[in-house]
């Protein structure tokens, strides 16, 4: 990588093939381009961007031009007002680029423009130093400022250059990417705008919200076609029980996929479905087909390393080793097995577990639909915490679950309560906050609702 | 007239009792104010719930919800509006 000094914008060969689907009408690569050049014409002057464009076009377009004015975009967790003022403590002049009517983003705005009908002119696409700085993608921290991840041009190509490799994408296929999450989000970031700008395909201007939204967005473009979504939206697809045009391939992140689920979906739509690994820190570096089995394949380059508890991810385009927070078992060289994430490791009464083990099992029982543990906050040390959990699982009484429970975890680990849910609390990405959780046991007690399905 | 306001009255407690029970809220169906908002400040919920119940309400009345065909923001800005969309539109 370092003898290469610039990689190109986009890698389509013909400025005539589309790179992105608004309302059923392709976009030519050639009139993206003047459009980014455009759009890159009119920015403020400020060097950070906060790039909220709901239309996935707009934000590619907003992107593409922020890059070529040198600018860098930033992508923060949420948009709280507390949020929005680390932001500006952070990068004081940043500006936000919006295209809906009712964006209420407090910082200086720009509104995406009505794009004119742009002279025939030539074009070029543009290349990128690889050292570039393109975006930062903010987490959350746990003192309450938000933590920086710095992303260079060069670092990013070559994740989602591996990550195409990987999925078996070339500009030959002439997919296009749906995208039921936010490009905003580091997952849709990368997988819905710089895997189709670096496989030479096309992006779905669409943010479908409801089921019967993505099946029309999904309607609205040409086969062949990638869906990029995550376990809470598949599983509402599915549930809607809606007729939906086939995909060629389907792509999960924001949390593991049950084996369950995994395979009701490949049946329903007839496609493989890949989960992706990776976090803000490292960006994606590993893949499994849920189906085949629990084992995570790095991506080429990428090798993870072990030191005493933790685990590290380094090479490709991983440039300085990165601790990884999850518990990874390493298996064979390229392989490993995914245990949960380190803060959520469970010890009741010197029996060691993690949330995420026992959310497996919990899960992976015939009927249960979705599940989780909770560890509510321990009262006192002379005392063993108990584990809760809530499940969702309709046709099953407390006790058939318990029993097939019991035969895949150790009985310390049994919950108590044990509450039947109609749904679990998730968040937009599909998480489930521990907070949500404790909320829910906590009102729940008084309720009574504990093993209602005896 | 007078059937038509119970029916509706009936519908709304029904509607109410479908978003209590998919989102597990913490109050119970005739507790919530019909004409305060279901987003944010007044029963809170996020897009996410607003996803939840849309499944259930098209599961239970045959109906789908859509982003871009109607206002959705007016759908759910109230139980009421909530109601009055899901009379106007579910199959019989």
């Amino acid at each position: 990588m370092a003898l290469m000094q610039t990689l190109p914008l986009i890698t389509h060969t013909s400025f005539a093939k589309p790179i992105a689907w608004r309302k059923g009408i392709s976009v030519s690569v050639e009139e993206f381009l003047a459009d980014v050049n455009y759009l890159a014409t009119l920015l403020p002057a400020g060097k950070h961007i906060l790039n909220v464009c709901k239309d996935r076009y707009h934000f590619s377009v907003g992107l593409a031009a922020a890059i070529i004015s040198n600018k860098v975009s930033v992508l923060p967790p949420t948009h709280t007002p507390e949020m929005l003022r680390q932001l500006q403590i952070f990068s004081p002049d940043v500006f936000c680029l919006y295209d809906n009517d009712d964006c209420d983003i407090a910082l200086p705005r720009f509104n995406y423009p009505t794009m004119p009908k742009h002279p025939a002119k030539k074009v070029s696409i543009p290349r990128i130093n690889t050292q570039q700085l393109i975006a930062i993608v903010f987490t959350s921290g746990s003192t309450g400022q938000p933590n920086p991840h710095p992303k260079k041009w060069g670092s990013l190509v070559q994740n989602v250059q591996a990550q195409a490799k990987r999925l078996g994408l070339s500009e030959s296929n002439e997919y296009s990417f749906i995208g039921t999450i936010p490009p905003q989000h580091m997952y849709g970031f990368e997988s819905t705008v710089l895997l189709p700008w670096q496989s030479g395909n096309a992006i779905s201007s669409a943010q479908p919200f409801y089921p019967a939204d993505i099946c029309s967005a999904m309607q609205s473009i040409p086969a062949p076609r990638i869906l990029v979504s995550t376990p809470l939206h598949l599983r509402l697809l599915l549930d809607s029980e809606l007729n939906i045009a086939e995909p060629a391939l389907l792509l999960s992140a924001t949390a593991p996929l049950s084996y369950t689920l995994a395979d009701k979906v490949e049946t329903t739509l007839k496609a493989p479905l890949i989960e992706i690994y990776g976090s803000t820190e490292t960006g994606q570096i590993a893949t499994r087909r849920t189906i085949d089995g629990d084992s995570w394949q790095l991506l080429p380059q990428i090798k993870l390393t072990q030191q005493g508890e933790q685990v590290f991810a380094e090479g490709g385009h991983v440039e300085v080793a990165t601790t990884l927070n999850d518990i990874i078992e390493l298996t064979e060289p390229g392989f490993f097995l995914l245990h949960g994430r380190t803060q959520d490791l469970i010890n009741i009464a010197g029996k060691r577990s993690s949330l995420t083990n026992l959310n497996h099992h919990l899960n992976a029982i015939e009927g249960v639909i979705d599940g989780a543990f909770f560890m509510p906050d321990e009262l006192s040390h002379d005392h063993v915490t108990r584990l809760s959990a809530c499940v969702v699982a309709p046709n099953l009484t407390a006790s058939q679950l318990l029993a097939a429970l019991r035969t895949k975890i150790d009985p310390a680990f049994l919950p108590r309560p044990l509450l039947f849910l109609e749904t679990l609390p998730r968040n937009a990405t599909g998480k489930l906050p521990r907070e949500a959780l404790k909320k829910l046991f906590d009102t729940s007690i008084n309720k009574d609702l504990s093993c209602t399905q005896n | 007239m007078t059937i038509m306001i119970e029916n509706n009255k009936a519908l709304q407690l029904e509607v109410a009792e479908l978003m209590v029970q998919a989102l597990n809220l913490d109050t119970s169906a005739n507790e919530i104010d019909p004409d305060a908002p279901l987003y944010g400040d007044g029963l809170g919920l996020d897009s996410i719930d607003i996803l939840e119940v849309a499944l259930v309400i098209s599961k239970r009345y045959g109906l789908q919800l859509k982003a871009d065909s109607e206002n959705n923001h007016e759908i759910f800005s109230s139980l009421h509006n909530l109601t009055s969309y899901v009379a106007a539109n579910k199959a019989s």
